[in-house]
């Protein structure tokens, strides 16, 4: 038996503008650009609903209505919905119709595609719980399967996530893990009793979501008859065929004028001609396949780059930089209870930009390159970092609402300085001016 | 290949230098001498002939360098005017001539005579002063020239050229047989404002000799840094070319945001009092220093105690104390119309002009750690690559082509 389990990730963040030093302390949208840069996530999503996540919905629908054997799941993250709501309420209803039928599942994320769980366990919960609010809102269903950002995994993720309830949790079925052993089964973390780990099966994944277009390759081009005669070949040794790759592999990296939509259209068929072979969800083929081994991951393995590590998050001293700061706010953020403020504080927890940042590939102008917004990922970093600025400013403004004076001494920390020709900053003097700083000490001691 | 003997007319060597094309003539010509090539070096002699003394000194232990120097009071970045000067204290004055165009010519007769002296296969030239003695070694030897451009009028003026080194410079491209420039800026440079066309001018970038810059040297200005200040570092020729002006003008605008930043100018130059009085002006006397002219280890020594090192240049031929300023592991800002920022991938990169995002940069880069380290280490890295060999094995194709042909 060969079960197909196709997954696909459907995430886009909100970018952060070319937001610079002069902005800090004025402007508190930092998401909003609306020039024609790819930085405006406005004009990127309906580019992407129009390349591809419309056409391809439509495809499904058309694959799901004509073989009732078919099945697929889905990974939206809580930002990507969020912008659909915002921009293009006709994807999300289009989407919402895939759900009715009845055969695509949803999993479980971070709402903010972040990496809340490196640095936060408790901020890592409440963002997998407002997922689960979302899903639930928006496509009346409870995940009961995970999926970490990016695929990050490791064993305590998956024991964290078994506690939180989950059946199954995905992973990046890695060379230097398995070593000879073949990602088309089940397997399961040492340290846990229940949950089962479900491995992508990168080779045939990336064919389709890297290679498909590529006329270097000697398998292009890649045909729906070939690659099911792939998939036949798993029966007898092997269980599950975990097809795991982004949405947006579909007219969106593999353009439309490649074939890529004509090729998913004559997959299932193809795939059906052989008897042995079916399609599963994640929760089915968790539920179904008995675990065969232990899958031993003491470090984070990841979808990501040649590596499979975290090195296209954090690698350098400005990632590490960036994330420690933002994660360091955390208490003072969520103490304010001021909504919006701890909105933005999350959406700065996406992956995205931490991405946006890293220099391992940024000389070969490769993948990296290709997606990321900005021309370089020292921009990146300090559209950032001016971001990071203007919050510790919002975070010490509501303390100042709440408490007066100690606000004053939090913003020259937050070193943040305002031109002087600006109102805000005059008021700001014409304070410090009134109170010496001896006496400022002397409050706080209060 | 065969052997190849070269001709070619350079300029003061360092630690005796007043700026890059010193010292890309001698990383060049030491390269040049390991492969397998010949150089007759023709080189402007100053009064003293202290000069000549040190290059016998500095190739004494490289064999395929002979040197022939010829008395002048020219030098690279000499104008009419300070030539006017020289001429006045100089102490045989009627040995040279009346004034600079006067004494260009002279040297190109000079030339004449050393070129009918010697043998060689080609002939190589750097820069417009010496271009008419190429001219004239090419009509005695009917040898192939090639010129080599590391800076052009336009570049120096910031756009206004002087229209007799314009002629110059243009009669000397047309004369030769094959052009090198620098960069692919100064190429556009070259094929835009000369017309000259594009399949004949070759880019060679410069490189750096990284060992050069990797001794260690004890810290300096550490009671600044002791004090907790950020330092911002310039390096170049108070002049035109260069854009201190904007580097004063950003030095104002990152000081709003940042007052703890110290900013340091090195260099000299003919605009040297205005920028000084510019700084008074808009009231930054103890924010920034001058410098003056600072070489060899000192100068290494402030480019390793700078954050971040600043060229914004109006128009830079190619800005070899970017890459020094790397080997000295600093981060550095280039204007985007500088050769160098087309070689590097790990450094901050703004319009000259735009201050308002050299600000945002630098303030960020102070601000970072982070940032800084990221931009030091990986550019440390991306100079290790820029070397003269690689550049003298261009220049030795070029001539072993030229041969061929």
């Amino acid at each position: 038996m060969a079960s197909i389990c196709f997954y696909f990730q459907v995430h886009q963040p909100y970018r952060i503008k070319k937001y610079r030093i002069f902005d800090v302390g004025h402007d508190h949208e930092y998401f909003n650009d609306r020039s024609e840069r790819d930085l405006n996530n406005e004009k990127i999503l309906h580019k992407v609903a129009k390349k591809c996540y419309l056409p391809t919905n439509k495809l499904l629908l058309e694959l799901l209505e004509k073989h009732p054997e078919f099945k697929i799941a889905f990974s939206f993250s809580g930002v990507f919905l969020d912008q659909l709501d915002e921009f293009s309420p006709e994807t999300l209803k289009s989407f919402q119709k895939l759900v009715k039928t009845g055969r695509v599942e949803i999993l479980d994320e971070t709402y903010y595609h972040s990496l809340a769980f490196l640095y936060s366990k408790d901020e890592f919960v409440r963002q997998v719980e407002l997922h689960r609010k979302k899903v639930k809102e928006l496509f009346g269903v409870v995940p009961k399967v995970f999926r970490h950002t990016e695929l990050v995994y490791n064993n305590e993720l998956a024991k964290f996530v078994e506690d939180m309830g989950y059946k199954a949790i995905l992973a990046e079925g890695a060379d230097h893990i398995l070593g000879w052993r073949s990602p088309n089964f089940v397997y399961r973390a040492p340290n846990v009793t229940k949950i089962k780990t479900l491995l992508k099966n990168y080779r045939l994944s990336d064919d389709i979501a890297f290679r498909f277009s590529s006329r270097d390759w000697a398998e292009w081009p890649l045909t729906s008859e070939k690659f099911a005669r792939w998939v036949d070949a798993v029966n007898g040794n092997g269980n599950l065929v975990n097809l795991f790759m982004d949405y947006e592999t579909f007219g969106e990296h593999q353009w439309e004028d490649t074939g890529i939509f004509d090729f998913m259209r004559a997959l299932p068929r193809e795939l059906l001609k052989h008897p042995d072979n079916d399609f599963v969800t994640p929760s089915e083929a968790a539920k179904r396949y008995p675990v065969v081994g232990e899958f031993d991951a003491h470090n984070f393995v990841s979808w990501a780059d040649v590596e499979r590590d975290l090195s296209a998050w954090l690698s350098n001293s400005m990632q590490k930089e960036a994330i420690t700061n933002l994660y360091a706010l955390e208490g003072e953020v969520l103490a304010t209870k001021d909504a919006r403020l701890i909105e933005d504080w999350r959406k700065l927890q996406t992956s995205d930009h931490f991405y946006y940042m890293c220099t391992k590939w940024f000389a070969d102008g490769d993948v990296h390159k290709y997606f990321n917004p900005y021309d370089t990922p020292y921009e990146a970093f300090i559209a950032y970092n001016n971001v990071l600025q203007d919050l510790r400013l919002r975070i010490a403004g509501t303390k100042k609402k709440k408490g007066g004076l100690p606000a004053l001494s939090e913003a020259r920390r937050a070193g943040v300085n305002v031109p002087p020709k600006k109102t805000v900053k005059k008021v700001t003097f014409a304070k410090k001016k009134k109170v010496p700083k001896k006496q400022v000490a002397a409050k706080k001691k209060k | 290949m065969k052997h190849i003997k070269v001709l070619m007319f350079g300029w003061e060597f360092p630690p005796h230098n007043s700026g890059g094309l010193g010292t890309a003539c001698y990383g060049l010509a030491r390269s040049l001498s390991k492969a397998d090539v010949s150089i007759t070096f023709v080189l402007p002699k100053r009064l003293d002939g202290l000069d000549h003394n040190f290059l016998k000194i500095v190739f004494a232990n490289i064999r395929n360098v002979k040197m022939r120097g010829v008395k002048t009071l020219i030098h690279p970045y000499i104008t009419a005017d300070l030539y006017d000067e020289y001429l006045r204290t100089a102490p045989d004055s009627e040995l040279y001539g009346l004034n600079l165009f006067d004494e260009v010519r002279r040297y190109g007769l000079q030339a004449r005579i050393i070129a009918r002296e010697e043998t060689y296969d080609v002939i190589h030239a750097h820069d417009w002063l010496s271009f008419r003695a190429g001219i004239e070694a090419k009509r005695v030897s009917g040898r192939p020239l090639i010129v080599h451009v590391h800076a052009t009028e336009f570049d120096r003026t910031g756009g206004h050229p002087n229209q007799y080194i314009y002629d110059e410079e243009r009669r000397g491209l047309f004369a030769a047989d094959c052009i090198i420039a620098v960069s692919q800026h100064t190429k556009n440079v070259i094929t835009e404002h000369y017309g000259i066309p594009d399949d004949r001018v070759v880019v060679v970038h410069n490189g750096i000799d990284i060992e050069d810059h990797h001794r260690p040297l004890p810290p300096a200005l550490e009671h600044i840094r002791a004090a907790g200040k950020k330092i911002v570092l310039f390096v170049g020729r108070i002049t035109i070319q260069k854009g201190p002006d904007y580097f004063i003008k950003t030095a104002k605008r990152v000081l709003e945001f940042d007052p703890n930043v110290l900013f340091v100018v090195s260099g000299s130059g003919d605009m040297e009092r205005q920028i000084i009085r510019m700084a008074a002006d808009l009231g930054l006397a103890d924010k920034v220093i001058f410098a003056g002219f600072v070489r060899g280890e000192e100068l290494q020594k402030l480019y390793r105690a700078a954050d971040l090192f600043v060229m914004p240049s109006v128009s830079e031929p190619f800005g070899l104390t970017a890459l020094e300023s790397l080997a000295n592991g600093t981060p550095i800002l280039v204007s985007k119309q500088s050769g160098v920022s087309e070689v590097l991938t790990h450094a901050l990169k703004s319009d000259f002009w735009d201050i308002d995002d050299m600000t945002d940069k630098i303030v960020g880069t102070l601000r970072s750690s982070g940032l800084r380290e990221t931009l030091g280490e990986l550019g440390a890295r991306d100079v290790l690559h820029l070397t003269w060999e690689s550049a003298a094995g261009k220049c030795t194709q070029i001539y072993n082509d030229l041969l061929r042909a």
